[in-house]
């Protein structure tokens, strides 16, 4: 048995703070951005407009069916280019490593939220929008003020299941040497040769993090039901 | 797309004998562990639905602890931490693997038992979203625990959460990619390995994407056809229940 | 104002739900609407607020003129009132909230003034005890009285019932149909589906028989219990009142 030193965590605890904090950006550009894009691909996916629906249900599709790691790949190489073509400069401008993960992120997580917020407008009834459209509610009314408001409800734990989900994705963003909390740990760990204690650390860190998210999230969802209506 | 005709380095090999082998690594890894983790996925599920005793706590425990780490954290864990853990003769013999099996098992372990405990959850709904006069009706035909799970309860909750084991299914391909980070040449490590020799960038990783898309098609279709295959004639009885 | 219904047809497809209805409803009538199942009792009437629209015809409410044509619902909708079979309440506000809504969002009415018109309804229908609760914390009964009540908060000249108590329990029936009688004793112009035959025969001025989407038989509603002209009311009245 080796011995292990855990003192090191004391020297590294700023470090891993730092990398926390980008690793706890990432999930909340990522719910924010995923969540704006994934509504507007939602109801794209409803709009009676072929076009939109179609290239909602594509980009879906596609975000779906590749791996992260390969989409982080993509945004890395195509973002230069990108921001390159949009400012006139004829070549790449570099993009940094957080801008390359905050777009990713934003960009696949949106296309998972997307499903997630399509199965909770389905789940109001119909009713509601005949009700709505009898008061003389308009379109945007009725999503706004009584669609929107009951499809996330009945939606919000698998939403936040789906975050915990891009919280644990997030330490991906090793593969472009993203300094987030698992980043962090590793720079550590190969600088001190002190791999076991570094990687044993970061898993409870995560464990425990994820786990009490987990835990507040299935507290939340027995408050959420609804009172049943009396007989 | 000429690209792949082209020779590599080597001399011998072109770069589409290169992606044959990601590919070979990917569907290898992939198919291994779904089979494991299908494997452990039932057990630990139906170890969950009993509501006491040491099986449940056990996969209890199993599933909080591999659903709660994320899967690079724990393909790290399993390259670099566990040789050392283990008894001094058996991390010996891990670590005087030859690549690409010193990426390859351990990356089968980690991506096995964390889809496992996934399938593990979803198992159990299945067969939570059974009605309880099943398990009722099987006890009182005879059936002892072993036969209620094996003949009445697991069948039935296979067919209801098809549609989510579809989706596990072309997950766990998408997830062999992070065993790249361990040294598996699988197919997005190809791309890169291309992309680095020849520049090719845009169209080495777009061969690759193009074939990740493929495969999940073809795991879709598959699963699809597993489904209508299975499908009970008169429904699932379900609309009875309701 | 007069509800003037000329000539409307309706289909779904193959499927001919309306054909050729005529019918006029004066200010201040009350006319049940009933028939057998599939008739097209319910389309007829959600064509009065443009929830169906017609494929053929004209309907004329007041001022306002509904053709095939027609788009912009928004001024009619304030004149004409929607109670629905399942309530449809909106269950993330609460009963103020729901009454309110419509008022704030679509009349522009200042909240005060849409709370305190909200208050009075729901005292009006026996509910003013309830108003911060949830729709799901009340009984089928009360929810469909609190759904009157919103409609009545956008001050609509015309009531529509769409089988306003096939879905509660018997002895919840009588609350929501005194509601629904004393707004007709004040005046109101209604046109409601209904089974509730005891309803019709004490308040309805009128009574349509439809039957295979046709408006087959209108009568004063005494007569038309007492002796029904055509077979198919006939065989209809014949078929609901020996139970």
């Amino acid at each position: 048995m080796m011995h292990l030193d855990f003192s090191i965590l004391i020297d590294a605890a700023p470090y891993l703070l730092k990398g926390l904090f980008l690793t706890l950006q990432i999930t909340l550009v990522g719910f924010l951005g995923g969540i704006f894009f994934g509504s507007l691909l939602a109801i794209a996916r409803l709009s009676t407009n072929r076009v939109y629906s179609t290239l909602a249900s594509v980009y879906v599709t596609v975000m779906r069916s590749l791996p992260l790691i390969l989409v982080l790949f993509w945004v890395f190489f195509l973002a230069p280019w990108l921001l390159g073509w949009v400012k006139g400069a004829g070549r790449p401008i570099p993009v940094g490593a957080h801008m390359t993960a905050f777009i990713t992120f934003v960009l696949f997580e949106a296309a998972f939220f997307a499903e997630i917020v399509r199965a909770g407008l389905r789940s109001v009834s119909v009713g509601q929008y005949s009700a709505a459209d009898a008061l003389g509610l308009s379109k945007r009314q009725t999503y706004v003020y009584v669609i929107f408001p009951q499809a996330i409800r009945n939606v919000l734990p698998i939403l936040l299941t789906q975050t915990i989900i891009l919280f644990q994705d997030s330490s991906l963003v090793y593969v472009i040497s993203a300094t987030d909390l698992l980043g962090a740990a590793s720079k550590i760990a190969q600088r001190d040769n002190r791999l076991i204690e570094m990687y044993i650390a970061v898993g409870l860190i995560y464990f425990v993090l994820s786990f009490t998210a987990s835990r507040l999230v299935k507290h939340l969802q027995s408050r959420l039901a609804y009172g049943r209506a009396r007989p | 797309m000429s690209l792949l005709f082209e020779t590599a380095p080597d001399g011998i090999h072109t770069y589409f004998d290169w992606l044959l082998q990601g590919l070979g690594w990917t569907l290898s890894l992939g198919f291994s562990a779904w089979i494991l983790a299908l494997t452990i996925g039932t057990l630990a599920g139906a170890a969950r639905t009993l509501k006491t005793g040491f099986w449940a706590k056990t996969a209890q425990f199993y599933v909080e602890i591999f659903r709660n780490v994320p899967l690079l954290v724990q393909m790290f864990l399993w390259f670099f931490v566990v040789p050392e853990l283990v008894p001094e003769a058996l991390g010996r013999a891990i670590k005087s693997m030859p690549p690409p099996w010193a990426s390859f098992f351990p990356a089968l372990l980690c991506l096995s038992l964390y889809t496992g405990a996934r399938l593990a959850e979803q198992v159990r709904a299945g067969i939570e979203a059974l009605a309880r006069g099943q398990s009722q009706a099987s006890a009182a035909l005879g059936f002892e625990t072993g036969g209620t799970y094996r003949y009445i309860l697991l069948p039935q909750a296979f067919r209801i959460i098809i549609p989510t084991l579809t989706n596990e299914f072309m997950t766990i391909f998408k997830n062999t990619s992070v065993a790249l980070t361990i040294g598996l040449i699988e197919l997005t490590a190809t791309a890169q390995a291309i992309s680095e020799n020849t520049f090719r960038t845009f169209e080495a990783f777009g061969v690759v994407t193009l074939i990740y898309l493929t495969i999940a098609l073809i795991a879709w279709r598959t699963m699809r056809g597993i489904e209508r295959a299975l499908r009970l004639p008169g429904g699932s009885g379900d609309e009875a229940r309701a | 104002m007069i509800i003037s219904i000329a000539d409307i047809s309706k289909s779904y497809g193959a499927f001919q739900a309306l054909k050729h209805c005529s019918a006029t409803i004066a200010r201040g009538e009350v006319v049940v609407i009933c028939g057998p199942s599939g008739s097209g009792k319910s389309t007829l009437i959600k064509t009065l607020n443009g929830l169906e629209k017609i494929d053929s015809g004209r309907i004329t409410i007041g001022g306002f003129k509904l053709t095939p044509a027609t788009d912009d619902l928004r001024a009619l909708r304030s004149s004409v009132g929607m109670v629905f079979q399942h309530f449809e309440l909106f269950p993330h506000l609460s009963v103020l909230g729901n009454v309110m809504l419509a008022q704030t969002k679509v009349l522009r009415r200042p909240r005060p003034v849409a709370e305190k018109k909200a208050r009075a309804l729901l005292e009006r229908v026996g509910l003013g005890g309830h108003i911060e609760k949830h729709p799901q914390q009340l009984s089928g009964g009360q929810q469909q009285r609190v759904a009157i009540a919103r409609a009545l908060a956008l001050d609509p000249e015309i009531m529509l019932f769409d089988e306003p108590t096939s879905a509660l329990d018997p002895e919840m029936v009588g609350e929501v149909l005194d509601v629904m009688t004393e707004l007709a004793a004040g005046g109101m112009t209604m046109l409601c589906v209904t089974h509730e035959m005891g309803f019709a025969r004490r308040v309805a001025d009128r009574v349509f028989f439809m039957d295979n989407g046709e408006i087959v038989e209108t009568a004063a509603s005494a007569a038309f219990f007492d002796a029904p002209q055509t077979d198919r009311a006939q065989h209809f009245l014949s078929r609901i009142l020996t139970h």
